[in-house]
């Protein structure tokens, strides 16, 4: 399957190194230890190279996660940055990361110096107990990391969704819309909402003995007025119906424009108008 | 008070039922009640499941029931682990000799489908009945359920302790235990989305599953204005009690189903005033997190659950 994860270590791993531990192997954590789980140190060599990664930095990003995911299938995560996105030094990208999920690595964010502010909120899966991490990699190349432990929740809570026929009837429909007054080169918020079943395929029919496909979300693209503003590779563990917030610096009047790719290969395209200044 | 009452009728069923042989010696049957000539339930706790490795709840925490028909029985709803189960059918069969014929599963949750495999085992096999997208769920949630049994109990469990349903229900269809007919609905998407009731037409007792809550804080793990919608119809069948999936069988539904109904509402009208005034998930779930829970059990469990999936349905509003 090619979930972000092993397209990420696919392209990075030196012949030799072992894969990621994939579904089965459930990862143990400690709560107090971030550092203590294999699959991250295989992910920080193959992904990061063991480059230095400064942790906690609170000045330049923070993770917002609650500590028990009262619902496993929609855990609210918010990542806030602190850094002002200027050409000479801004935040490239930021990966987030659910160590004991199948597939770990959740999503990669590519931001621009015209997204204003590289922060991203959106909902994940929690497959079991494990750290979330958000790394932020600036422009310049340095690497900073904020961690929070999230425990899954009851027995009863499971990440499948909740209306397996709903989800695939309303399939890529989207809602885009500008939050608050829309300011010129001042970041303005807006959120990204898809009608997607974003199913993971890991789940074995008991009588067939067979695997369902995977079918989720792989890419988004978001730009405005024609320049790029937000794009991600993401993957199953962002929950159903993946949903995202984000910022981009308006000028005049022009179209913030989102495109969205499925594992199928179907597109789905959006825009909103934004009046910026007028 | 109904519980009270339960809990003498299950002391006298005890004694009169110790005299009937127990088919399945070392296996202590579940306390049952019965609750119109035949129909028999078994109350769980009120609590989370599967509860923790030292408490008393061991799973146990739904309701279950079973019928008993001139020729055979239905079981509806098995328990929260594959001993409950056992217990379940030592419980039948110190009730009756006449053989299980059907075992109706009202809904994918674990407390409610964990059981099935005790009467898998049994010659002749009987019917395993659930609603049409039971087995995509299970399925799909089945491996997360053991790994929960495993972790807070230390129960392991093998694959065939998750028995799929081998008849499917996808609007209404009737059993017939001889002389007796349970009528079975399947609903759309609500508590979940593949609820299922019985009706036993004889008692006219309704097993609701847990499309009916008492005291236990519903749960919303379906899609929250299908179920209000669901409860509707409910509230104009024609029955004289009904077994809620938690919490005591009742004569009085109607108010049971209005409790119910005013807690969903409150979380619909808290989540959609929340969505008008901006706030995103998070902040909604913390905004209302102590809002309409007086009197419900378990809201520390499942009140900013349904908060969150409350809010992932209703932002999708029109
Ligand atoms: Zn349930």
């Amino acid at each position: 399957m090619n979930t972000l994860t092993s397209l990420l270590l696919a392209a990075v791993l030196a012949a030799g190194l072992a894969g990621p531990a994939q579904a089965q192997a459930q990862q143990k954590s400690d709560p107090d230890n971030p550092e203590a789980n294999a699959t991250w140190q295989q992910m920080r060599t193959a992904v990061f190279q063991g480059r230095p990664i400064t942790t906690p930095a609170e000045a330049v990003l923070s993770l917002d996660a609650p500590e028990r995911a009262q619902d496993a299938a929609i855990v609210p995560i918010s990542i806030r940055t602190h850094v002002e996105q200027r050409p000479e030094r801004y935040i490239e990208r930021v990966y987030l990361m659910i160590d004991n999920n199948p597939s770990p690595m959740g999503a990669v964010f590519h931001f621009t110096p015209r997204s204003g502010r590289a922060d991203i909120e959106t909902r994940v899966r929690v497959d079991a107990y494990t750290h979330v991490r958000a790394i932020a990699e600036m422009n310049t190349g340095e690497l900073y990391m904020a961690t929070r432990f999230v425990k899954a929740s009851g027995g009863c809570s499971a990440p499948p969704g909740k209306d397996a026929a709903a989800a695939m009837a309303s399939l890529g429909k989207m809602r885009f819309r500008v939050e608050g007054e829309v300011e010129a080169g001042k970041p303005a918020l807006a959120q990204l909402m898809i009608s997607h079943p974003n199913n993971s395929g890991l789940v074995m029919d008991q009588l067939t003995r067979m695997y369902t496909p995977a079918y989720f979300v792989r890419r988004i693209q978001v730009s405005y007025a024609g320049e790029p503003v937000l794009s991600a590779d993401v993957d199953f563990s962002i929950s159903e119906n993946p949903n995202f917030r984000f910022y981009f610096v308006p000028s005049g009047a022009g179209e913030l424009k989102a495109e969205v790719i499925d594992t199928n290969d179907l597109r789905f395209e959006t825009v909103v108008k934004v009046g910026a200044g007028t | 008070m109904v519980g009270g009452l339960l809990r003498t009728a299950v002391c006298a069923f005890a004694l009169a039922g110790a005299g009937l042989s127990g088919a399945n010696p070392g296996v202590e049957p579940l306390p049952v009640a019965e609750i119109a000539p035949g129909v028999h339930v078994h109350s769980g706790h009120q609590a989370a499941w599967p509860g923790a490795r030292a408490d008393a709840v061991q799973g146990d925490i739904a309701n279950l029931g079973f019928v008993i028909g001139e020729h055979c029985v239905a079981v509806i709803d098995t328990g929260g682990s594959p001993a409950l189960g056992q217990r379940l059918l030592a419980a039948v069969q110190r009730t009756t000799t006449r053989p299980v014929c059907f075992v109706i599963n009202t809904h994918v949750h674990p407390d409610h489908t964990l059981g099935n495999a005790a009467f898998a085992a049994l010659e002749p096999r009987p019917r395993f009945v659930g609603h049409a997208r039971l087995k995509a769920s299970l399925a799909a949630r089945a491996p997360f359920y053991r790994e929960a049994l495993e972790r807070e109990l230390g129960v392991v469990t093998t694959a065939a302790d998750i028995v799929p349903p081998d008849l499917e229900v996808d609007a209404s269809t009737e059993l017939d235990l001889g002389g007796r007919r349970l009528r079975l609905q399947a609903w759309p998407t609500a508590h979940t989305d593949n609820d299922l009731s019985v009706l036993d037409e004889a008692s006219a007792t309704l097993f609701a599953g847990d499309l009916l809550f008492i005291g236990h804080l519903p749960v919303i793990d379906g899609r929250l204005l299908g179920w209000l919608e669901v409860m509707d119809r409910l509230a104009s069948q024609d029955v004289r009690q009904m077994v809620p999936g938690h919490g005591p069988p009742t004569r009085d539904w109607p108010a049971a189903l209005a409790t119910q109904r005013r807690y969903l509402e409150g979380v619909r009208d808290g989540i959609r005033r929340a969505l008008a005034d901006k706030r995103t998930i998070a902040d909604a779930v913390e905004a209302l997190a102590d809002t309409g829970i007086d009197g419900w059990l378990l809201s520390a469990d499942f009140h900013r659950r349904n908060l969150t999936a409350a809010y992932a349905e209703l932002e999708w509003e029109d």
